[in-house]
């Protein structure tokens, strides 16, 4: 293995302990959002915050899967190191997790459609 | 294939296409695989989450305040990972030994909170088949802790290298698959927690 | 390496036994892959014999209803999980490492694991026949027919465990392949450069890694039906048995990509090898073939239109499905350019590749009339299908890997097969298949349902009937001339030199067999046909007859027990689950005893020093 190698395999050990205490803060504040968006939407804050639950509480799931994709994200990039890596690792976790996507959403689109949930009106 | 290489050469047969480490790939590699393993299992909870005629449904027992405590660890836990990769990679073995060893605890607590929320849930009244809620819940989190466990005890094979001192910086690659694996059943959490957990609680 | 001594680099001769049961070298554990393969490949062939032979004419008696439902499904799961995925994996083991230039693979004692997990789980899924108790489910497995309450015996435990562990070999052999090919590829050697076998076992490798944990999860879920009274499968318990069908559907799908990638890839090799011209149209065949795996994802249900799921998701599915059969034409429409104009040489392994397009073009036809919802209504569980998927997957995938079998038995062995006794098993294979499976599609079309131990007569099933049970003992008798070609060379063949078929590719650079550490010198590559292009380049038709070596210098891993002791501990940690569970606990001992064994194993593995009981030369 030549020096040229090993550089390139080692290139992230240069990230530095303020950067992962930057995405730790960053993770525990955007667990912070989910809970309390929890707790307005439906639990202990959703009588108190009067204006602000009828506001977030339609978009509570679109809001939460985007939280923690951000999270997911977060995690994935910097403490994964796929943001230094080669693209290749990227791909392969990217790809996974498409077609990982894609059974989950199909799956709950199929029983939906199964118990009439929706699209049952559809006339043909 | 017009000239060739010294055949004694022998690193030669560390040769890599790409740069990186065979290693480092397949960890990927399987990480890709059991992307798909999960998406199984949520995918099934999500069908059967609201199967519960019998016995307690979501709402019944889930408390947020316990499973985000459960959350918190874990994410402690993946940064706690990096810093010790941190030590590993500069040869610094008292960091190394102080921050793995705060990974395995909360790899040790995140279990232990599951135990607890497993047999309080039981006694709530949802066994392992009294509704397919409970069944799909229990094998979803079941796997996802089996995992936990697996990674925690790979972690402390580390450790114990690292106690020995068979852990220098050429070497961190060990602890980086391990570290890789860790943050993967971390992810898993991070959807988890919002789809299984906060979602289910939905009135 | 460095430091070796020279008592380390002559370690005392290993017995033959020892030495077949540590080996991690890849071309020996491709041969093992080959031979247990093969003979499962038999087992699976007997099975279908008892099958022909009953149903040949009407009222059959030779077996019992109950014997019959074992015999249909070990047949299916047989030659499915035991016979073509081995097959492929003989050649991946032996070949993708000398196709890209690399002395073996990326993790050479994970393969020879892969390899002792899947006979083990061969071997105890067969074991069930002693017992009186093989499956007996259909190949796959439909819940609630094989819960419990409906399949109370061990039948169906043997068989959900059994693919357990077939599916831990797969997923290793999918992790090591996968980083083997995109890692360990000669200097020069991009991946536009790849011979097309290549790319078809790196493609097989993803569709396994992102389908096998699917089926993983569905029959942990059916065993803990099975085994813990849950109900994720039964309709009393608020179970869905569609989840069951969507789960294997969407594993079982890729799977049979699984199964013909691979023999696209030997076709690939060997048409331009003996049209003496390259691959047409090389790029759109790579796209091709990833697209068409791409696409394998997203055409499950078209498995289960009879299931009733809906005008909308039988639209979906019908036109998914018939998408695909656009890369599929592509590729068939490359292999016949690659043959035009060139010149051709009608050898035994050209012979079975262009048997495969032939018959391959058939059963994707038919498969193209599943796809119309409507049509397939008529068509579901009768012979039809039956007639479609033996010839995608015997007309294609067994008539590839026979062809593959011709093309590479040279380099494995040494000897040349008899040319004149290939073209006798090459006609005898065809005229037998055709002549078993052609009727098929008539008797599916009158109405003949599938998995029937019996029919009465006077339904105008009889004479086509008749016709497969010749068809299939005329295959029979191909294969006997195959085992005899294959005994001939073994013992009297004339020895096989490096480079016999004027081939493109790496393999054919080293001497035949190749020695153990595969290439002396590490090959360098230029071009996508590097082999040619040194003919070319040296002006020759074929390069001299490359030297033996004595390996000096070469480091080679050394042989191992850890992977076959893990094997051994995952087959008893799976068994532990056969086993009635009157425990609150729900592991036994048994289950116990096997995780240790595999824990221990593992540790040891990992711990043990990359140089111990090395071969050094």
């Amino acid at each position: 293995m030549s020096a040229h190698d090993n550089a390139a395999q080692d290139g992230h050990s240069h990230t530095s302990a303020g950067k992962y205490v930057q995405i730790a803060v960053i993770l525990f504040a955007l667990t912070a959002l989910e809970v309390l968006l929890y707790e307005v939407s439906y639990g202990e804050l959703s009588h108190a915050a009067g204006g602000l639950t009828a506001a977030l509480e339609p978009w509570f799931v679109e809001i939460l899967l985007i939280l923690s994709a951000m999270k997911f994200w977060f995690v994935a990039m910097f403490y994964m190191h796929l943001k230094q890596d080669i693209k290749p690792l990227s791909w392969v976790f990217g790809f996974s997790l498409v077609i990982a996507s894609v059974v989950i959403v199909a799956m709950i689109i199929l029983f939906a459609y199964t118990r009439g949930l929706f699209w049952a009106d559809v006339p043909w | 294939m017009s000239s060739t290489l010294a055949h004694d050469d022998a690193h030669a047969a560390h040769h890599t296409s790409l740069p990186v480490d065979n290693r480092k790939l397949a960890i990927w590699t399987f990480i890709g695989s059991e992307c798909l393993f999960f998406a199984t299992l949520i995918s099934t909870y999500l069908i059967y989450k609201d199967t519960h005629a019998k016995g307690p449904g979501p709402k019944d027992i889930f408390e947020v305040p316990l499973v985000t405590a459960g959350t918190a660890v874990l994410l402690f836990s993946s940064f706690f990972v990096v810093m010790a990769l941190n030590g590993a990679q500069e040869g610094n073995r008292k960091k190394l030994l102080g921050w793995l060893g705060a990974t395995i605890m909360c790899g040790l607590f995140f279990l232990g909170m599951q135990v607890y929320e497993f047999n309080h849930f039981y006694h709530l009244g949802l066994g392992y088949t009294t509704n397919l809620f409970g069944t799909s819940f229990y094998t979803l989190t079941g796997f996802h802790g089996t995992h936990v466990a697996i990674g925690t005890l790979w972690l402390m094979t580390v450790f114990k290298d690292a106690l020995k001192g068979r852990m220098p910086p050429a070497k961190a690659l060990n602890l980086e698959l391990a570290a890789l694996y860790w943050h993967f059943v971390d992810v898993v959490w991070i959807i988890i927690f919002p789809v299984v957990y906060l979602m289910s609680l939905r009135s | 390496m460095t430091t070796t001594t020279l008592d380390q680099a002559h370690p005392a001769k290993r017995s033959t036994l020892v030495e077949w049961l540590t080996t991690v070298d890849h071309k020996k554990i491709g041969i093992l892959y080959g031979a247990s393969a093969f003979i499962f490949f038999l087992l699976g062939g007997i099975e279908a014999l008892i099958i022909r032979t009953q149903l040949m004419g009407p009222n059959g008696t030779l077996v019992s209803p109950e014997f019959y439902n074992q015999l249909f499904t070990m047949h299916g799961t047989t030659m499915i999980f035991l016979g073509v995925m081995p097959l492929s994996a003989m050649f991946f083991n032996f070949f993708i490492p000398l196709l890209i230039g690399a002395r073996d693979v990326a993790f050479p004692r994970l393969n020879a694991m892969s390899l002792w997990v899947f006979l083990l789980g061969g071997l105890f899924m067969n074991a069930s026949f002693l017992l009186n108790a093989a499956p007996n489910g259909g190949w796959f497995g439909y819940a609630p027919l094989s819960s419990r309450q409906y399949s109370p015996g061990l039948n169906m435990d043997f068989w959900v465990i059994g693919l357990q562990i077939l599916g831990i070999a797969s997923l290793a052999a999918g992790v090591n392949f996968f980083t083997t090919i995109l890692n360990m590829r000669a200097r020069g050697m991009t991946l536009m450069r790849m011979p097309m076998f290549v790319w078809s076992t790196l493609i097989t490798q993803v569709l396994v890694l992102l389908s096998f944990p699917i089926i993983t999860v569905a029959l942990i879920m059916l065993m803990v039906d099975r085994t813990f009274g849950a109900s994720f499968f039964s309709v009393g318990g608020g179970g869905d048995p569609l989840l069951w069908q969507h789960l294997f559907w969407l594993f079982g799908h890729p799977e049979v990509y699984i199964l013909i990638l691979p023999a696209f890839g030997i076709v690939s090799e060997i048409l331009p090898v003996f049209s003496r011209k390259p691959l047409f149209g090389y790029s759109a065949m790579v796209f091709s073939m990833a697209f068409i795996a791409f696409l394998g994802f997203g055409v499950w249900s078209h498995h289960m239109f009879a299931t009733g799921m809906g005008p909308l998701a039988d639209t979906f599915f019908s036109l998914a499905t018939m998408l695909i059969a656009v890369p599929t034409g592509v590729k068939i429409f490359n292999w016949i350019g690659t043959t035009w104009g060139g010149s051709l040489q009608l050898r035994t392994p050209m012979l079975f590749a262009l048997g495969f397009i032939a018959m391959f073009i058939i059963g994707g036809l038919s498969g193209v009339m599943h796809s119309v919802a409507p049509a397939d209504l008529q068509q579901t569980d009768t012979y039809f299908v039956v007639a479609h998927f033996h010839y995608v997957l015997f007309g294609g995938s067994i008539f590839a890997l026979t062809a593959g079998a011709y093309y590479w038995w040279p380099k494995m062995f040494g000897t040349m097969l008899s040319e004149s006794i290939g073209k006798v098993h090459f006609w005898l294979m065809l005229a037998g298949f055709n002549l078993t499976f052609f009727p098929m599609h008539f008797a599916g079309l009158l109405g003949m349902p599938r998995r029937i131990y019996a029919y009465p007569a006077g339904l105008g099933f009889e004479v086509y009937n008749m016709m497969a049970t010749a068809g299939a003992f005329l295959l029979a008798i191909s294969i006997l001339v195959f085992m005899y070609n294959m005994w001939v060379s073994a013992r009297r063949g004339e020895p096989a030199p490096a480079d016999p078929w004027g081939g493109a590719t790496l393999e054919w650079s080293i001497p035949s067999p190749p020695q153990e550490w595969n290439f002396t010198d590490e090959p360098i590559v230029t071009d996508r046909d590097d082999l040619w292009a040194q003919k070319r380049a040296a002006g020759v038709r074929t390069l001299p007859e490359p030297a033996l070596s004595d390996g000096k210098g070469i480091h080679l891993p050394g042989p191992s027990w850890w992977p076959l002791i893990v094997a051994i501990g995952i087959l008893i940690f799976f068994i532990g689950f056969m086993v009635p569970h009157t425990y609150a606990f729900p592991f036994g001992p048994i289950t116990i005893a096997g995780f240790l064994l595999t824990t221990v194993g593992i540790f040891k593995w990992a711990y043990e020093p990359p140089d111990a009981n090395a071969t050094h030369h």
